[in-house]
């Protein structure tokens, strides 16, 4: 069942010659219990298009559908009730400096009218299950970066959401840190069937948490998918650049070489493949290139092999290539 | 010299008491009432401007216009400019009464302008949690902008305050009693300037007990500070140090 649909969804900042098209005709389905991820560049929309998920921006035109209801048509009171269940959370983490952490996870329940008594034992229970209840009386001038974090997201569980939007929620922190942050958010997404929306510029966090992932270029939606497919083999420039950010294209191997360009589709990760061409056919390939990433002891991504000269070499390593499990090849000939 | 010291509180003691006390109940009352109407306006600045969280063009120009103009008039000649007005509420253009009035009037401006400076420096990342929270805008204004900005908006108290202070001495011209009334009368009329003198020296002395104390309270109560720092506690003889912060 989808938590989230955005349909053609268009937003745009300012009028006439200087208006900005920051998002053009998205459209999204999010399921609920999974975990989304929203990968992009820096301008790319990302932080525009979570927004418009809780209307924290008002879509230019398109429908914004979150739990059945749609968004874009709810009075400001409404409005106000719905983002209960769409809570937030941010880079900068945006506590209240003055309150304690105990306090500020009480928030969300004094605005929504949860007597004090009983806010206060479930804020409890909160930091206790993000890690952080011997924290309740200290102020976040007081904790670090990942400490922060964790009463932020306590925070935005208070109100029982079915959606955590997460806006570059680690993109602050530390690599240690974030690797705790995001394991926490997966396991509140297990634990509590929280649907988590993941926005950021770090292939590394989709990787490491989401499912599904949607690429965002330029405000639309370039590629979205698996997250092991648009791995193993993306089909847009924007995704290349996201999935191998040195830049691994084509164009930059030797020309005039008879290539192999292999991709690695979720097979063991340490299957020597290179290895056993070399034991079991006795042919030699060249690795002109590789960009493979390990995800949950699988392996994704390409590799380009420079194939022997002799044609019967290559036609034999190309369909042993080819015989292996979750592993896909394609000649590729460059000539300058 | 202690015998002529004693001579001079016999002679004018009472008078400078007086003097103090009425300083005192003009300043305190005036600034009550000028944030009363400062205050919300200051609010209602924040709020209504162009990235505010209620952004109204109109409503905006209008408060940011008449802010400006309250701002603009010299307090000597708003004074007097208004006295049908200061008649009207409190029924006298003289004394402590007549001079609370313009005081309000004057200072409100001023106050409400440094509201809107205090709750500006609230990290707008926290007011768009709110929002995202689903919290009204009055929620936002009590819960979020006002104790956010508690400490800033205590140092610009102390402004406030220290600021009324110097009008209640320029109300003194007109009649308005309190230590002003009492230079101008005994130290420029008369010619007595050792009173004059005693004068400027209460004034320093209230204008600095005010600023240490709110200086004081306003770390004391900033949690963004390390609670163990030696900035919570109270040290009225580190004057020096507490010059360079006022605001």
């Amino acid at each position: 069942m989808s938590i989230i649909q955005i349909q053609h969804l268009y937003k745009t900042f300012g009028t006439g010659e200087s208006a900005v098209h920051a998002l053009e005709d998205i459209n999204l389905d999010i399921q609920e219990g999974e975990i989304f991820g929203i990968i992009g560049l820096s301008g790319a929309g990302k932080s525009t298009l979570v927004r418009c998920m809780n209307l924290l921006e008002r879509p230019t035109s398109g429908t914004v559908i979150v739990d059945g209801k749609e968004m874009t048509a709810l009075s400001e009171k409404e409005l106000r009730l719905a983002r209960r269940k769409v809570t937030m959370i941010f880079q900068s983490f945006n506590l209240l400096m003055q309150r304690t952490c105990l306090k500020n996870v009480c928030f969300p329940m004094e605005i929504s009218g949860v007597p004090a008594a009983q806010a206060k034992k479930r804020a409890l229970e909160l930091l206790e299950l993000v890690g952080l209840a011997e924290k309740a009386n200290s102020y976040p001038s007081q904790l670090s970066g990942g400490q922060k974090q964790r009463v932020a997201i306590a925070r935005a569980l208070a109100t029982d959401p079915k959606v955590l939007l997460c806006d570059e929620a680690t993109s602050a922190l530390d690599p240690t840190t974030t690797a705790s942050i995001l394991a926490l958010l997966k396991d509140l997404n297990e634990k509590l069937g929280v649907t988590v929306v993941v926005i950021t510029h770090q292939m590394s966090v989709i990787e490491e948490i989401c499912s599904r992932v949607a690429i965002l270029d330029g405000g639309v939606v370039a590629e979205q998918g698996k997250v092991e497919d648009i791995f193993s083999d993306p089909h847009t420039d924007a995704a290349r650049r996201l999935v191998y950010p040195g830049g691994v294209s084509i164009q930059q191997y030797p020309t005039g070489t008879h290539a192999v360009r292999v991709a690695f589709n979720g097979g063991t990760a340490y299957q020597p493949l290179i290895a056993s061409l070399a034991i079991d056919l006795g042919v030699k390939v060249n690795i002109l290139g590789a960009d493979t990433r390990n995800i949950d002891g699988k392996a994704f991504g390409t590799m380009l092999l420079g194939l022997p000269d002799d044609p019967n070499d290559a036609a034999r390593a190309l369909s042993y290539i080819r015989a292996q499990p979750n592993v896909s090849a394609e000649e590729v000939e460059y000539h300058a | 010299m202690l015998e002529s010291i004693a001579a001079f509180w016999a002679e004018y003691g009472a008078v400078l008491t007086d003097g103090v006390w009425d300083t005192l109940v003009m300043v305190v009352i005036s600034t009550v009432f000028a944030y009363l109407i400062g205050l919300p306006l200051g609010v209602a600045l924040i709020l209504t401007k162009p990235h505010g969280i209620r952004p109204h063009r109109g409503i905006y120009r209008v408060l940011d216009w008449i802010v400006n103009i309250g701002r603009s008039i010299p307090f000597i000649i708003l004074m007097v400019a208004i006295m049908p007005f200061t008649r009207m509420v409190v029924g006298t253009t003289i004394g402590v009464r007549g001079a609370i009035v313009p005081l309000v009037v004057s200072a409100a401006p001023f106050i409400a302008r440094m509201v809107e400076t205090s709750l500006s420096e609230v990290d707008a990342g926290v007011v768009e949690a709110a929002q995202s929270m689903g919290a009204s805008t009055f929620q936002i204004v009590w819960k979020v902008y006002l104790p956010e900005a508690k400490p800033s908006l205590i140092l610009g108290g102390a402004i406030s305050l220290v600021t009324i202070l110097a009008y209640t001495a320029i109300a003194g011209t007109v009649g308005a009693g309190g230590l002003g009334d009492i230079a101008v009368r005994y130290g420029h009329q008369r010619g007595i300037t050792s009173v004059m003198w005693v004068t400027v020296v209460f004034l320093i002395i209230l204008v600095q007990v005010v600023q240490l104390i709110f200086n004081w309270l306003s770390r004391r109560i900033d949690k963004r500070l390390d609670q163990t720092s030696d900035a919570k506690k109270f040290a009225p003889f580190d004057l020096l140090s507490r010059f360079t912060h006022t605001k």
